[in-house]
């Protein structure tokens, strides 16, 4: 009891030591509070910018046909028009559309992690000659414009049965995905030093086992950060899924979205911001929780060092 | 220790399946586009031997000269622009906000991660004019200006490409160009700012010289998305109308599946990617000679 009531006392008494008192240089603090004000205006409006079409998008959603049609852009929905989200997710086929997407995005995640992962140790930490050639043979990669690769490949899937499932899109977005992410682990892996490994030899650990035990489990975070650009590179992809998806029923989100008005005879407003709003935050929610994932994982490894 | 680091075995397991699927996926096709660029027809009927064809087409082909002029004028105009608002934005985040800039830092990223087609489908509606005014004619009414038809012609649809892939990055590069800030010795600010220097010289004599290779690399990477855009021109405007807005991409594209011209389509994704080779090399130079003179 007496603890809990000592504690207003005592910052009226003695303020934090780190902040000076407020009421001591009145003036001063009004003319940095002025002098701060634009600053405060250019970041309000630049909020403005980047919110604003995104409440629109959320409220428009839920607006119905002729609202659209007929209120003005700017009023608020007279209800919520939930049957928008369900006739997305029905007639729209965004169900399909999603589940295609989750097929073709969890293996060549899988596959690009483990591949480039262990390129990128055996192009790094492992001593060879003629690694640092294929390195930049690597690093090439990350240049050349899709355009470049997607004739012969579709050549190639159409001539081995392939076109017309899946398979085209996770092989090709294994491929694609392998440059950047060999070239940040061996970046990531400079990093470790190579006494663990030597210690690992000496245990009596052979050098693959010392990579799947010691190595991996080191760049754990590193591989988190690396799987959440590639996923997001591949989810928001639309070069890859327009060229390989040859049926209606293989489309991916974007692919699926850029088609949405056509499923329908004339444009439909609400269902059609209703499957943008599923797209974008969808989106925006696992980039959030994905994020706040690696952030944690981050401080959890500084913290053990 | 160097026997071990070395084993054969441990090098030939790790790498091999990544070097296979990135040769077989990757490399090989890049030779056998260039193969292409010789033939005419495509997968499903067929190709056919035409030597150079298809290269002294390209050079005369007006809609290739159209679709390159288009190319560069989007690449240069974006690149100034996002690389220009984002270290605007950076010098915010550092020197305005400092500490408190974490949450808008987040906030002006969102769009960064949101798929592009959604965000272009979503500016389409922004910017509409029939049947119904969007958002951004609504507010010209407002200031007693007539609605603009923004995506009838190929001037304004560029505006609204620009600004919409402005929208995008703005928040991306703000935050590559805020890390680079950040290296800047503090020490060397508190001295100069002792030495009585105007927040403008500061930022023009200490932290622009400072910033100068991250700077450089934010305007290579720029110019390097820029010239192989695709999503967002696709998706808004689909490169109309007529062909106004159609990037080298677009037209490759379109040359290859629309009309089924491996061929032609081969030759033009060839000249994309010198193209792109030319920009990062030039920089490259560029970057160095500048380097040596501050």
């Amino acid at each position: 009891m007496s603890t809990s009531a000592s504690i207003p006392a005592a910052t009226v008494a003695a303020p934090r030591s780190g902040r000076p008192p407020r009421t001591r240089r009145p003036r001063r603090d009004v003319r940095r509070s002025l002098s701060r004000l634009p600053g405060q205006l250019l970041v309000t409006a630049l909020l403005l910018l980047v919110l604003l079409p995104l409440v629109w998008l959320l409220l428009g959603s839920f607006k119905t046909q002729d609202e659209w049609l007929n209120g003005s852009p700017w009023a608020l929905p007279s209800g919520f028009e939930w049957s928008n989200y369900s006739e997305a997710w029905t007639t729209g086929q965004m169900a399909t559309y999603v589940r295609n997407s989750i097929i073709a995005v969890v293996p060549s995640l899988f596959l690009i992690v483990v591949l480039g992962v262990a390129a990128g140790f055996a192009l790094e930490v492992l001593v060879w000659r003629g690694r640092n050639t294929v390195l930049l043979v690597f690093l090439l990669g990350i240049m050349v414009p899709g355009q470049m690769i997607l004739l012969p490949l579709f050549t190639a899937y159409f001539q081995t049965g392939l076109t017309g499932s899946l398979w085209p899109l996770i092989i090709t977005y294994t491929a694609t995905g392998l440059p950047l992410t060999v070239f940040m682990m061996a970046t990531y892996f400079r990093a470790v030093p190579r006494e663990i490994f030597e210690a690992a030899t000496l245990d009596g650990a052979s050098m693959l086992r010392s990579f799947a035990f010691v190595g991996f489990p080191m760049v754990r975070n590193a591989v988190l950060t690396v799987a959440l650009v590639q996923f997001f590179f591949i989810w928001n992809d639309l070069l890859i899924a327009l060229t390989f998806t040859t049926s209606s029923d293989l489309r991916t989100i974007q692919v699926g979205l850029l088609n949405f008005s056509g499923q329908f005879g004339q444009v439909q407003y609400g269902p059609l911001f209703a499957g943008i709003c599923i797209n974008v935050f969808g989106t925006l929610f696992l980039y959030l929780f994905f994020n706040q994932k690696v952030m944690k994982g981050l401080a959890g490894g500084a913290v053990k060092g | 220790m160097e026997r071990v680091l070395g084993d054969k075995k441990a090098i030939f397991v790790l790498l091999a399946p990544a070097l296979v699927v990135y040769s077989a996926v990757m490399l090989a096709p890049v030779l056998i586009s260039m193969q292409y660029t010789l033939f005419t027809g495509n997968a499903i009927s067929g190709f056919e031997y035409v030597g150079f064809d298809n290269l002294t087409r390209m050079v005369q082909d007006p809609g290739v000269r159209r679709a390159l002029w288009f190319t560069l004028q989007y690449g240069v105009v974006l690149t100034v622009t996002q690389v220009g608002l984002g270290y605007g934005l950076a010098l915010l985040y550092q020197f305005t906000l400092r500490r408190g800039s974490t949450v808008i830092r987040t906030l002006l990223f969102f769009p960064v991660v949101l798929p592009t087609v959604a965000v272009a489908l979503l500016f389409q509606r922004l910017f509409q004019v029939a049947p119904q005014d969007g958002l951004v004619n609504s507010l010209l009414n407002v200031f007693g200006i007539g609605s603009v038809d923004w995506f009838g012609n190929g001037g304004t649809a560029f505006v609204v490409i620009i600004l919409m892939d402005l929208w995008r990055s703005a928040g991306f590069y703000a935050v590559l160009l805020y890390t680079g800030l950040l290296d800047i010795p503090e020490d060397i600010m508190e001295s100069a700012r002792l030495d009585g220097a105007s927040a403008f010289s500061m930022v023009r004599h200490i932290v622009l010289p400072l910033s100068l290779p991250v700077l450089l690399s934010s305007l290579i990477f720029s110019i390097n998305g820029t010239i192989k855009v695709f999503d967002s021109i696709v998706a808004l405007t689909n490169g109309g109308p007529g062909d106004e807005t159609t990037p080298l991409t677009l037209l490759m594209f379109q040359t290859s599946f629309s009309y089924g011209q491996y061929g032609y389509g081969a030759s033009i994704a060839l000249l994309l990617t010198v193209l792109s080779l030319l920009f990062t090399l030039a920089i490259f130079r560029s970057a160095r000679r500048d380097n040596t003179k501050v």
